[in-house]
């Protein structure tokens, strides 16, 4: 019991965390109506700006001052780039995204290197919050819920508490309309975008020290951001926090319980070979949970896309 | 007020404005008829530009042709599309929320209309104030569409088809609406194909064929005049 509980809280961090990427693409897929393939590689930014700002003047300002210099330059991005790009269509666009991210991933590794750096948690939350049955479960942990929870608050109050919100969420569905009421429509846009790649820097920010600061973290991190999203359903952000929840902890509790193929199969009747080694069959027989893991959410996608093309919570377009 | 001169406007290569002039006095109703697919909608989306206008766009003395729709709308031009295109996930309240300019403010009596307005005008708006304004009927979306717009306090409106599919009282609530927008000193330009409300409202129509202009004068000119109505209106 006590080791599903450290679980949970564990996938809670990683699901969260997921969240605060994917709440961020999903707004920008509804408002340009194609991915960004770039998106983790502003959380990468994030955490690397974090850790180049840490080395002068510690954690927290670089954890203030990193996503707003990654927000005005996705912003940028937008307004010079992007917003350019749109009236070619929807390829021309997706084509700039995934250009941008490869950029992104050289110029890290012109500036850094391939190594990680060394992007540590500050000291003052270095220390065990509290500890279920001898597992310790560091203070670190308990902040990034924190802060995940307080962002997604925060949005989610100025989506649907305030004029703005108001403003973006019918531009979400009829842009032309809400510009022709005398709403500046594109600098709406353009401050979504800088704001949703801002969330991504804040979790690559906190990631960074406990994930680690690599060249190859938006890669690793980028397909699954997808894959939640599609998920959640395109758009939707309801969707995209019950699918990054339920990624984190489909992903934790996997790594967790080290079940085997074998138990399961010899549950249903068979019988193991006896000799497993020479066995056609001896890769499925040795098969473990952790080991299929990281295969789970794309098949969580394969499923959901079968059965609910539009995704969890997304609506289906006409 | 509003005076359009030689507006030309093209989809692609098709050409879909070919020089169209025509204008709207202070406090006027002036409504531009036609069959399907001559320009009117396109007309408008030139105006408000929605659509990339060639030609003069001449509002209070200034050329809005080139300027953005959030600009053109800001310096008094409302539109009102034909689609009514109602904010889903908003209320009906928010939805009247929306028509309000930056820096404009609901009932302080800077603008011409209010909400209490609106909900005295329109009392199912008012029933129906905080339900998501997409279960609406199609009447009341119409209605809805309109008094966003007016909530932004407009000089001159341009109102595409609004009685388009509605039943003929709800027809008759919108004629009712026209008069009072007029009665309170705001332009109106009514794009329509059938001539109900229009012949009624109006003190001047054009109409149009082509991406031209092909008749103006008094609804009276066009009641007496078949020809006109049998080659561009009748259908």
């Amino acid at each position: 019991m006590s080791l599903f509980i450290v679980n949970i809280l564990d996938g809670l961090v990683t699901g969260l965390l997921l969240f605060m990427l994917c709440s961020g693409l999903t707004l920008i897929f509804s408002m340009m109506g194609v991915l960004n393939f770039a998106h983790a590689s502003f959380y990468m930014l994030g955490a690397y700006f974090g850790y180049q700002i840490s080395t002068y003047v510690g954690f927290w300002p670089g954890l203030i001052l990193a996503p707003i210099i990654v927000g005005v330059i996705g912003a940028a991005i937008e307004r010079y780039g992007l917003r350019r790009v749109h009236q070619y269509g929807h390829v021309p666009e997706l084509i700039f995204t995934f250009g941008l991210a490869l950029l992104i991933e050289e110029v890290v590794q012109f500036f850094w290197g391939k190594s990680q750096m060394a992007f540590e948690a500050p000291a003052a939350l270095k220390f065990a919050a509290f500890s279920i049955a001898g597992n310790a479960f560091p203070a670190y942990k308990v902040f990034m819920i924190f802060i995940a929870i307080g962002v997604f608050l925060v949005l989610l109050y100025i989506l649907t508490k305030t004029r703005i919100g108001m403003i973006i969420q019918a531009a979400l569905s009829y842009p032309e309309t809400v510009q022709n009421l005398g709403h500046n429509v594109p600098l709406i846009f353009m401050g979504v975008f800088g704001v949703g790649t801002a969330m991504a820097a804040i979790a690559g920010v906190i990631a960074g020290p406990v994930l680690g600061t690599f060249p190859g973290m938006a890669v690793l991190l980028g397909s699954i951001v997808f894959v939640t999203i599609v998920i959640g359903g395109l758009g939707s952000l309801w969707g995209a926090l019950l699918a990054s929840l339920l990624i984190g902890w489909l992903q934790t509790f996997a790594a967790a319980y080290n079940l085997r193929m074998a138990d399961l199969l010899t549950a249903i009747g068979l019988t193991e070979p006896a000799d497993l080694a020479q066995s056609l069959l001896s890769d499925l027989w040795t098969l473990t949970l952790p080991q299929v893991g990281p295969i789970l959410p794309y098949l969580l996608m394969i499923i959901v896309l079968a059965l609910r093309p539009q995704g969890l919570f997304g609506k289906r377009e006409t | 007020m509003l005076k359009v001169r030689d507006l030309n406007a093209w989809y692609g290569k098709s050409h879909i404005l070919q020089g169209v002039d025509f204008e709207v006095g202070e406090g006027e109703i002036v409504s531009l008829l036609g069959r399907n697919g001559v320009g009117r909608s396109t007309t408008c989306k030139a105006i408000i530009g929605e659509v990339e206008p060639a030609g003069v766009v001449e509002f209070q003395g200034r050329n809005l042709a080139g300027m953005k729709p959030y600009e053109i709308a800001q310096a008094g031009i409302g539109y009102v599309p034909e689609n009514r295109d109602i904010f889903p996930g908003l209320t009906t309240r928010q939805n009247l929320l929306l028509g309000l300019k930056p820096g404009q403010k609901d009932g302080d009596g800077a603008g011409r209309w209010s909400m209490q307005d609106m909900f005295d005008m329109f009392s199912n708006l008012r029933e129906r104030a905080d339900v998501d304004a997409a279960v609406l009927s199609g009447g009341e979306k119409q209605m809805l569409t309109m008094c966003r717009t007016l909530m932004g306090d407009p000089q001159i409106i341009m109102i595409d088809e609004p009685t388009e599919g509605l039943a003929p009282k709800i027809v008759q609530q919108v004629g009712e609406l026209l008069e009072r927008i007029a009665e309170r000193g705001v332009s109106i330009l009514l794009v329509e194909q059938k001539l109900t409300i229009a012949m009624k409202v109006s003190s001047r129509v054009y109409v149009m064929g082509h991406g031209r202009i092909v008749f103006q004068g008094a609804p009276a000119e066009l009641e007496d005049n078949p020809d006109i109505r049998r080659e561009w209106l009748e259908v």
